[in-house]
């Protein structure tokens, strides 16, 4: 192997809640410059996967290694400061907080300058101008795709190398899903940021990554290129064409 | 009428200290959930460590009293804001991930702790100082001989509770540190997700609800020149009622509460009967809470995310 280090590399990965076993040793690499892709069904481990990179829960067993260095026993707060950021399953925005103290708290999450953060701010603005319209509002009356857009900026606000994505087109209409993945393209191809999506829109998801890795049960079964993964009979069939969403 | 302003002076006076501790309740359930049964006595712990300094610095030899009691203040907010971190370290953060009575439990034995250990350490009998601070205005007086007082005390009481309750909101809404309480106070995991300690947040609260519960054990110790062990409970309850009142986890609501029950306890006394008066306030309690069962500023559990 002569590729370089990759930025996130999961490797025989364990986790469980209780006594129910969720990642059941997994193996995932996401290298600088990717957009990666995770689809599965409901319950496969793809939020727990997410998760666990921050320690919540925290890895029975297998390593998490971020630019080659072990973070698998790092606490939950330390991982923000090492600049991987994450837009978690159902958005968790802070509803009593206004729009511009949600971005705040992304901004806090590591060092930088007033200047930087001012810049950051603006770049979530191009991408997201409806936040900047929301800006004195509380968290708690934005609209679905609003609270998604500010999840998603709040992660921004951090300037990750990583950022993680945990089902930004739930329960959003499509012309809303579409603007968010514009968006997320347009990260990774303007600014370089390193992306692992999960998605239950698989098709959305694989042609907007440039690799993918389908998981069930708690285990990787496929691994492939976005457009490889597109053309996969069982994929087509179990995700794409009618298959069962739940 | 005169009656009537006078005792309206000695509510809000006593509805400041009740106010200051409520805030302690308030803050600790809005960010853990859990009824801190153990403040009150930290109330206490802050009058008696309020009382002890004050006497050293007199037995030194200093007179200043202006001085002395800026000592006082601060002295008894640092070791009293210590209590709090210890009490949070040891009875409720080991707690934390058990079932939901498992702390609430310990902090009643906390409290018992704390009232035992005061007793044992400073004797049973209630501890007397003489007035530090005398004098006042006569703010009017009526044709039949009946005078508005405002004592200094009283002033210092309302002033210094409205000067810590200014630092206190812009704390709590323009500071990192406030931003991440209420950040955990909405969502822990999240806070966490986004580089918030989180242990050490929930720690600060408590440091913080501590040393606003010894401002109110120093004013108490000024005001009524006394301190002992048991203080702390009919205090303690009486600032959790107020906190309840105002609907619990509110930080204004906890002031309001505080000055409600204030007014409603004095007036009481004043019009009605004194042997009575704890039974007014915790009856107007009842009544506004099966009207407004959140309370006066509470907001309702459920909330759309």
């Amino acid at each position: 192997m002569t590729s370089p280090t990759p930025l996130l590399a999961i490797r025989s990965l364990r986790a469980a809640y209780g006594k129910i076993e969720a990642l059941k040793g997994v193996d995932v690499e996401i290298n600088a410059g990717e957009i990666v892709a995770l689809i599965g069904a409901n319950g496969a481990g793809k939020s727990t996967l997410m998760m666990t990179i921050f320690g919540k829960p925290r890895a029975r067993a297998g390593q998490i290694l971020y630019e080659g260095r072990d973070i698998t026993d790092v606490p939950t707060h330390e991982i923000a400061h090492l600049r991987i950021a994450q837009s978690p399953e159902g958005r968790r925005i802070f509803p009593r907080m206004s729009v511009a103290e949600n971005l705040q708290m992304g901004a806090d999450a590591t060092e930088c300058t007033d200047a930087e953060r001012e810049a950051t701010l603006q770049r979530v603005f191009t991408l997201f101008p409806r936040l900047k319209e929301r800006y004195a509002q509380r968290g708690g009356t934005l609209s679905g795709g609003e609270q998604q857009m500010l999840a998603i900026g709040r992660a921004l606000m951090s300037r990750p190398r990583l950022l993680l994505l945990d089902e930004p087109s739930l329960g959003l209409a499509p012309l809303i899903a579409r603007q968010i993945f514009d968006a997320i393209r347009t990260l990774n191809r303007q600014d370089g940021l390193t992306v692992l999506i999960v998605e239950q829109n698989a098709n959305h998801a694989l042609k907007l990554a440039h690799r993918g890795y389908v998981m069930v049960n708690g285990l990787i079964t496929l691994a492939g290129t976005g457009a490889e993964l597109l053309q996969r009979p069982e994929i087509r069939a179990a995700y794409l064409e009618g298959g069962r969403h739940g | 009428m005169d009656y009537f302003a006078q005792q309206l002076i000695n509510g809000l006076v006593l509805g400041s200290i009740y106010g200051l501790i409520a805030i302690g309740y308030t803050m600790v359930y809005g960010i853990v959930g859990m009824i801190n049964f153990a403040h009150g006595d930290v109330f206490m712990i802050g009058g008696f460590i309020a009382l002890i300094t004050f006497l050293i610095l007199i037995s030194l030899g200093l007179t200043a009293i202006p001085l002395i009691l800026l000592v006082v203040l601060l002295v008894s907010m640092a070791i009293t804001a210590l209590y709090g971190w210890t009490i949070e370290r040891i009875a409720y953060r080991p707690l934390r991930h058990s079932f939901r009575l498992a702390p609430m439990l310990s902090a009643i034995g906390m409290s018992f702790v704390l009232t035992n250990y005061s007793q044992v350490a400073q004797g049973a009998r209630v501890k007397p100082i003489p007035p530090v601070i005398t004098g006042g205005y006569t703010l009017h007086e009526s044709a039949d001989g009946f005078v508005i007082q405002l004592s200094n005390i009283q002033i210092i009481v309302v002033i210094t509770t409205i000067v810590l309750l200014a630092i206190f909101t812009w704390l709590v809404s323009r500071t990192r540190l406030g931003r991440d309480m209420r950040a955990c106070e909405q969502d822990q995991t999240m806070a966490a997700l986004l580089g918030v300690d989180v242990d050490r947040t929930i720690s600060m609260t408590f440091v913080i609800g501590a040393a606003l519960a010894a401002v109110a054990g120093l004013m108490y110790l000024l005001y009524y020149g006394l301190v002992d062990f048991f203080m702390g409970f009919v205090a303690g309850i009486k600032a959790f009622t107020a906190a309840v009142l105002g609907g619990i986890g509110s930080l204004p609501g906890a002031m309001l509460g505080g000055l409600a029950i204030g007014l409603i306890e004095t007036f009481w006394s004043a019009y009605f009967s004194v042997e009575y008066k704890d039974v007014a306030a915790f009856s107007i309690l009842i009544v506004v809470l099966i009207f407004m069962p959140t309370g006066l500023l509470g907001r309702p559990e459920v909330e759309k995310v």
